[in-house]
């Protein structure tokens, strides 16, 4: 374990997959409970938009890909906001869009399909400096934007009429929340890639949540999933040559399925206890 | 005469063309309990949210405190209750504590860091509203009087100096609900104004000092005494009064 931290490629790669894996955790739990969880899949469809720009027109696709996730992201919020059409469908139409584009030029423009897999199922192990400078200053922003914010956002959470009489902007905060999803899903490409991008913001917060505690340690508890799920599918790619993103995604799972069965036989134990000290 | 906290005058509101209030004209003064009474669909809740400023009126202006609700920054002076009670997400993780915190965010900047003196208000409000024991309790493991209590502590938290109530006793048993007007008088009492929008004027008229009635338009502003004595003139026009008060 020791000896394999000796190494300046899973050095970076601990580094940024940590730093990703607490913003997509922290941010996940607000987008959970606002129910908005599935935007990080439509903002990864546009990033893939992004990409594919992005090597046909020779632009780094990290920041092709976030110029894509953030004007898609600002996009949504003004379809939303100018006409009738619902959250979901203004992230289905603009999502899909950048999709199409995507396919289109990777069906033109033959010779670069091979980066695109690697933009997909995420590379963490052989992560450039430059992306890894990128991600790290993007996940530390969603980060420090949080800390900043946690209280607001909590409450916007909540109760936004509530939090709105209380002098807060919930406008400003709704837009930063899909903002930073955009930003985050684009610092995690690398880590897990575009196509489970989202299992990060997802999982570790609905595993979470099961444990019915605080606000502040369901937070706590989403990231600490996250992190370790982040640990486990390194030193076991490290060691036995598994794919990082699948790994990661994987344990996610695992640990989501043994909370649940832990939980459902803790209310079958109550229940009985219950039942017995009435009887 | 008394400080005008809110004000209303000649408000309009429509959504898509559809009057839901009409032409209101109404002041109310600080100390007093004001029940906001009408059948459903009659724009209560409208009404309140145009004076919360959440909702922006298509006719006429609404001070707060004497300022334009527009110019008004200062809401720690206003706490608000809606009818969420019935509307807390079951899987929402948040205990009473932190729920009571969120009420004393309009009085801080960024970052918005609690100090063991906030910490001493929440405490306060937790007594006030006698659910002291339950600090530590998830909001969605309380009952649904217990749930409103936590969310009256969460408005009384910055010392407001009015409270709006959005039907706070929806699905909540009747000796809950008495209990939680006695707490309403209580507070009252100690000078808080108070504006409760309900469809149950019956069990509260010991405690308002003022009735609102609308249906779109304001059908009656003044004590409860007037209000009654009108009740008994026209027996069919309000049922909701109790004669005898």
């Amino acid at each position: 374990m020791i000896e394999m931290l000796t190494y300046p490629f899973m050095q970076k790669a601990f580094l940024t997959g940590i730093l990703v894996a607490i913003a997509c955790a922290a941010l996940g739990t607000y987008l959970i409970l606002k129910k908005f969880s599935l935007i990080g899949d439509g903002l990864a469809h546009i990033a893939f938009g992004g990409i594919a720009t992005g090597l046909l027109f020779g632009i780094t696709p990290f920041i092709s890909s976030l110029i894509f996730a953030l004007i898609g992201s600002i996009s949504i919020l003004k379809l939303k906001e100018k006409t009738a059409i619902h959250a979901d469908t203004a992230i289905g139409i603009i999502s899909h869009a950048s999709l199409g584009l995507g396919i289109f030029i990777a069906s033109i423009a033959r010779g670069f399909n091979t980066d695109i897999l690697s933009y997909l199922f995420g590379s963490i192990l052989a992560i450039k400096d430059s992306d890894l400078i990128l991600s790290t200053i993007l996940a530390l922003s969603v980060i420090a934007f949080i800390l900043l914010y946690n209280k607001d956002l909590f409450y916007v959470t909540f109760d936004e009429e509530s939090a709105k009489v209380s002098g807060i902007n919930t406008n400003f905060l709704n837009s930063m929340l899909i903002i930073l999803t955009a930003i985050t899903i684009v610092s995690s490409m690398n880590v897990v890639g575009l196509l489970l991008a989202s299992a990060l913001i997802i999982i570790p917060p609905s595993s979470a949540l099961q444990l019915k505690t605080s606000f502040k340690k369901t937070i706590l508890w989403a990231i600490t999933f996250a992190i370790l799920s982040i640990i486990i599918g390194l030193v076991t790619a490290y060691y036995l040559d598994y794919a990082v993103s699948g790994t990661i995604v994987l344990i996610n799972t695992l640990i989501f399925l043994i909370i649940m069965t832990y939980k459902k036989f803790e209310n079958y134990f109550n229940s009985k206890k219950i039942n017995y000290s009435n009887s | 005469m008394k400080e005008e906290i809110i004000n209303i005058n000649d408000v309009s509101f429509a959504y898509s063309k559809q009057d839901v209030v009409k032409n209101i004209t109404l002041t109310i003064h600080k100390g007093e309990f004001v029940g906001l009474i009408g059948p459903n669909g009659s724009g209560k809740t409208t009404l309140l949210k145009i004076m919360l400023g959440l909702l922006e009126p298509n006719k006429g202006s609404v001070k707060l405190f004497d300022k334009p609700i527009k110019k008004f920054k200062d809401w720690s002076k206003i706490g608000y209750v809606p009818q969420k009670a019935t509307n807390i997400d079951k899987n929402f993780p948040a205990t009473v504590q932190e729920i009571v915190l969120m009420g004393l965010l309009s009085t801080k900047k960024i970052p918005k860091i609690i100090t063991q003196k906030d910490n001493q208000k929440i405490q306060n409000a937790l007594e006030l509203t006698n659910i002291t024991n339950l600090s530590k309790a998830r909001i969605t493991d309380l009952s649904g009087g217990q749930q409103q209590r936590a969310l009256i502590a969460k408005a009384l938290v910055s010392n407001p100096l009015i409270i709006l109530l959005d039907e706070p006793t929806t699905g909540v048993d009747q000796k809950t609900q008495e209990n939680f007007y006695k707490l309403l008088a209580k507070l009252n009492k100690k000078g808080i104004t108070i504006v409760l929008v309900t469809h149950d004027i019956g069990r509260i008229t010991r405690n308002v000092t003022k009735v609102a009635s609308i249906n779109q338009k304001l059908t009656f502003f003044g004590n409860h005494k007037e209000f009654c004595a009108k009740d008994k003139n026209h027996p069919h026009e309000h049922t909701l009064c109790i004669h005898g008060e």
